[in-house]
Parts: C-alpha cells; structure tokens; sequence
C-alpha cells in the first residue's frame, strides 16, 4: 500500500460509516448515550475534506493528521481512542511512503497499545478492544503462516466479528455503558463493531 | 422529535451565541467553538475551569464568572468536548498560579482532559485535575469506570471557585475541591427520557407508570426500572441510598433538588417540601437549599437530589460572593 491507496481506505471508510451511522447510534443508545455513529460520522468527514493536502505526504504523516482530526472534530470517547490509534500507528509509519503486512500489524499493535493506554482498559470489558485484540492475533497468526495481505486481514475482520459477538455476552465494565452494568448484557458494543466496519473496509480494498 | 431548534447542526454553536447575548458584561467567548472565558482575567488567582457535552444547561456556561468559574468548555450534545478545545481554554485562562480542572467522572471526558493537559504541560502551563463523582446510584468498584459525576458538580465548582477567588494555591483549590467532592452524594430519576438532536429518538423508553432509578445526566437508561410511586416515596427511596453512603447525622448540609430540565418548578417544590421534613426527623440541620435547574439533561422529566455535607470552612466558601449568570450568591 502507498499513500494513495491509505486515502482511498480513508475515503470508503467515510462511506462505510456513513452507512452505518444510524446502527451505530442505535447500539449505542441501547446501553450509553446514543452518539457513537454521529460522531464518528462527523469526524470521518472532517477526515475526508483534509485528505486532498495529503496527496504528496508520507503514510505516516496521514495517519497522524487522521489521528488528530479525529481527536479534534469527534470529542467524546471515540475522538481519543481513535484519534489515539492513528496517532501511534502514524508514529510507526513515521516518513515511510509504502505500507506492507509487517507494518500494518506494527501499526494495529501500536494502536492496540495506544487504546489501552488512553482508556486504561484491557480485553473483556466491553469495548472496542474486544474486537482489537482478537483481530490483531488473527492477523499476526494469518500472517505467519505465509497468507496473503487480503487473506490475512479477512481472518481479522473474521475474529473481530467473534469479538462483536463475544461483547453480546458481557457487561460492560468501562466507557458510559458500565453504569448500566448487567442491563448491557445482550447488546454489541458500538465501539468494537465500528472497529470490524473500518478494518473490513481495508480488507475489500486489498 | 419536537424541539425548539433549527438545523440540528447548528444547536451547540447558536445556544453559545444566545447566552453570549444575554451576558455581555460577564462572559464571552474565544477563537474556538464551544468556549467560554470570564470577561475580567484575574492573573492573580488560579484558573478553574470545567466542560463536558451540551445539554446540562446552565451547566456549565451559567457558572463562568466572579467566584466560580474561569473557562467552560462545551462539546456537541452528551459528547465530551475535544482535548484541542480543552487545550485552548486553558491556554486562554491560564496564570502562573496554575489551572484547575474539574471535569466530572465520564470515560470521554477524562480522556480528552487529560490530553488537554499533556499538551499544556508542553506550553509550561501547571494543571492539576479533580473529577466529580457523586452519584451514589453507581457501585463504586474495583471493575467500574467509578461513579459518574451529576449535580452535585456544581457544588464543587462554587468551592473551588471560591477559595481561588481568596488567592489560595493551586494545591489549596485543589485540596478544597477533593473535600467537596468527598462530601457530597447525589442520585436521580426520571419519568420521561430526553431525546438528543442528532439521534432524533429519546435515549430509553418508559410506559406511563414507569421510572427509571439512578439515571445519569446523559439521557442513558438508569440502574432499573420501577413502578411510578409518589413523590415522598420517590424521595424516601433517594435518601436511604443517600445516607447509606456517607454519615450525615447531627451535620449541617446543604442540599440541592435538581430539575433535569423538563421538571415543572411546582414538582421540585413538592419534592423539597418532604425532603425537609425527612432530614428534620432524622436531625439533620438544612444550611441552604437550593431548588432549580441546575444540571439539566435536555428536556428530561426527571430530578436529583444532592446532599453536601458542610463544615465550617464549606460554609464560607459556599456563602463567598459568587456572580455567574446562574448562581448568584
């Protein structure tokens, strides 16, 4: 992958939660404050209108002016822990103009890292970290096995789909959803789907 | 949805722009959306400053002014404001006596402060933080983000804005407004939820004989949900929890009925009217009371109810002059 391949993701990821903006809000009012898909959707558009000065920019140059539109335009929980995943990918890619599968599963354990550090959480409670951590085993398992790129994030997006499923069955314990605690048995976690819709959005465009 | 707006993007920026207008004289606004500053800088004084989502109106723009706040920062509707916004209050505040934040107990908030103060650190400017957490419907556990922070926020805000007006050190502001927040423990409910702009749809549902227990500030669902009851019932069950969890007996406190913005003044009166009562038979002495919207969630139906518990040095620091658009002392 090279720059303009990252923009034309950022682009479709733009769409896909474009797409997806009403369900996303729907889960999140289920359990917490109903803003997840809003949010995320407004701060995707301000991703997007930037990307035309990003053209001649190095991938990670990109990904940290993603993280920081993001920490700026969405607020709330989603504009940190995304904000923070880009940012901490975009360090590793640092002034790199080409991305292959090592460095992409550099830059999903950095944002992995990021996220726990930022929301001082860990797997099992209920967020998007559930749906992080699989994918990021999945893929460094795929990925040692000598797959290809696309087979690799498939089996990604595979685990963070389990991992979506996985949030069905317990309570949250961190994020606004925990003050409801076991009423948020039986519904998904908003930041773990929006997770497997972004990282699926990279998977087709492979 | 039925609301009072017009184009659902334009809520947070024109609500800013119409408090802008009723308050000249006391506060105004800088170079970036949702921040509002104190007219009059006072470089001899620690800067206290607060924000969270839109929708708790006054909370948090009514308390910027003379002996509360310095800077507010306002993000979209239920939604923490970005660090970057934070960043740029502070930095418009900020004294070498340093900044206090005191943003209440959310996930997103702390987050986002958080960040707000590592890029001051960089500028040179010294920040503390003390988060709100009063709500006593929440299980403060070892496996929980910790108790949210509600209406009791504001106490902590009137003083610590206080004894920042007296020129008292960061670490003195800061150590006053722990104590508060030690001190003081509030829980709510609601009958009828509030619907956020951008959704178009209220945050739960309740049949007409419901009530949901323990609501946050956010239109989130509460703890459970109950059959409606009477208004002293309601308020029997608030102070059991209430004084369950700290001892207030033979104190002097002050207390506060909440409105969650879609409460009638004559409802809050009733509720107040039995809180008295309870709290006299229990020999607890009622040092000021305050009944109004004060942290509101939309067009929820719905109160709170606050104690803080009082002693000689809160006394004065809740009774030291305070002039904001909503608190005036």
């Amino acid at each position: 992958m090279n720059t303009k391949t990252i923009l034309e993701i950022l682009v479709k990821m733009h769409q896909k939660i474009e797409e997806e903006k009403d369900f996303l809000t729907e889960l999140d009012n289920a359990i917490a404050d109903g803003d997840h898909g809003i949010n995320m959707a407004k701060g995707f558009a301000v991703v997007e209108s930037k990307l035309s000065q990003l053209q001649e920019q190095s991938i990670g140059a990109v990904l940290k002016t993603v993280g920081m539109t993001l920490v700026s335009a969405v607020g709330g929980s989603a504009g940190p822990l995304y904000g923070t995943a880009f940012m901490k990918a975009g360090m590793v890619m640092a002034d790199k103009s080409i991305m292959d599968m090592n460095d992409f599963l550099a830059c999903m354990k950095a944002a992995v890292d990021g996220v726990m550090m930022r929301g001082r959480s860990v797997q099992g409670e209920k967020t998007m970290l559930d749906a992080m951590i699989p994918a990021l085993n999945a893929m460094e398992k795929a990925n040692s096995e000598d797959l290809p790129a696309k087979a690799v994030v498939e089996a990604g997006v595979k685990a963070a789909r389990n991992g979506v499923e996985y949030t069905k069955t317990i309570p949250a314990t961190k994020g606004r959803a925990s003050y409801i605690g076991e009423r948020s048995i039986g519904h998904q976690d908003p930041g773990a789907t929006s997770f497997t819709y972004l990282l699926d959005v990279v998977a087709k465009a492979l | 949805m039925k609301k009072f707006i017009n184009a659902v993007g334009d809520v947070e920026k024109e609500m800013i722009q119409g408090i802008l207008k009723v308050y000249p004289d006391k506060i105004k606004a800088i170079d970036c959306d949702g921040v509002l500053i104190r007219k009059e800088k006072n470089e001899n004084k620690v800067a206290v400053i607060s924000g969270g989502g839109s929708g708790h109106e006054p909370s948090f723009g009514g308390y910027v002014g003379k002996g509360m706040l310095d800077a507010v920062i306002a993000g979209a509707v239920y939604t923490s404001p970005s660090a970057d916004h934070i960043y740029e209050a502070i930095k418009s505040v900020a004294t070498p006596k340093g900044v206090l934040m005191i943003p209440m107990n959310y996930t997103g908030d702390i987050m986002n402060f958080e960040m707000a103060a590592e890029m001051a650190e960089m500028e040179g400017i010294k920040t503390e933080m003390v988060v709100t957490n009063d709500d006593v419907a929440v299980d403060n556990s070892l496996y929980t983000v910790g108790r949210r922070g509600v209406a009791g926020t504001v106490f902590v805000h009137k003083i610590a804005g206080a004894m920042a007006e007296t020129g008292a050190s960061l670490e003195e502001v800061k150590a006053v407004a722990e104590k508060a927040n030690a001190n003081v423990r509030t829980m709510g409910v609601a009958i009828n939820p509030s619907t956020i702009p951008a959704a178009g749809k209220p945050g739960f549902e309740l049949l007409d004989d419901e009530m949901e227990v323990g609501i946050g500030i956010h239109g989130e669902p509460g703890v459970r949900k109950e059959k409606l009851k009477s208004a002293n019932e309601i308020v029997d069950m608030l102070l059991e929890k209430i004084l369950s969890d700290l001892d207030f007996s033979g104190s002097d406190v002050a207390i506060m009925v909440n409105g969650s913005g879609g409460t009638p003044l004559m409802e809050l009166y009733i509720i107040n009217n039995h809180v008295h009562d309870v709290l006299l038979s229990k020999g607890i002495t009622i040092y000021k009371t305050f009944v109004g919207n004060y942290m509101t969630s939309i067009e929820q139906e719905g109160f709170s109810l606050t104690l803080f518990k009082l002693d000689e040095q809160l006394k004065n620091l809740l009774d030291a002059p305070t002039d904001t658009p909503a608190m005036k002392v």
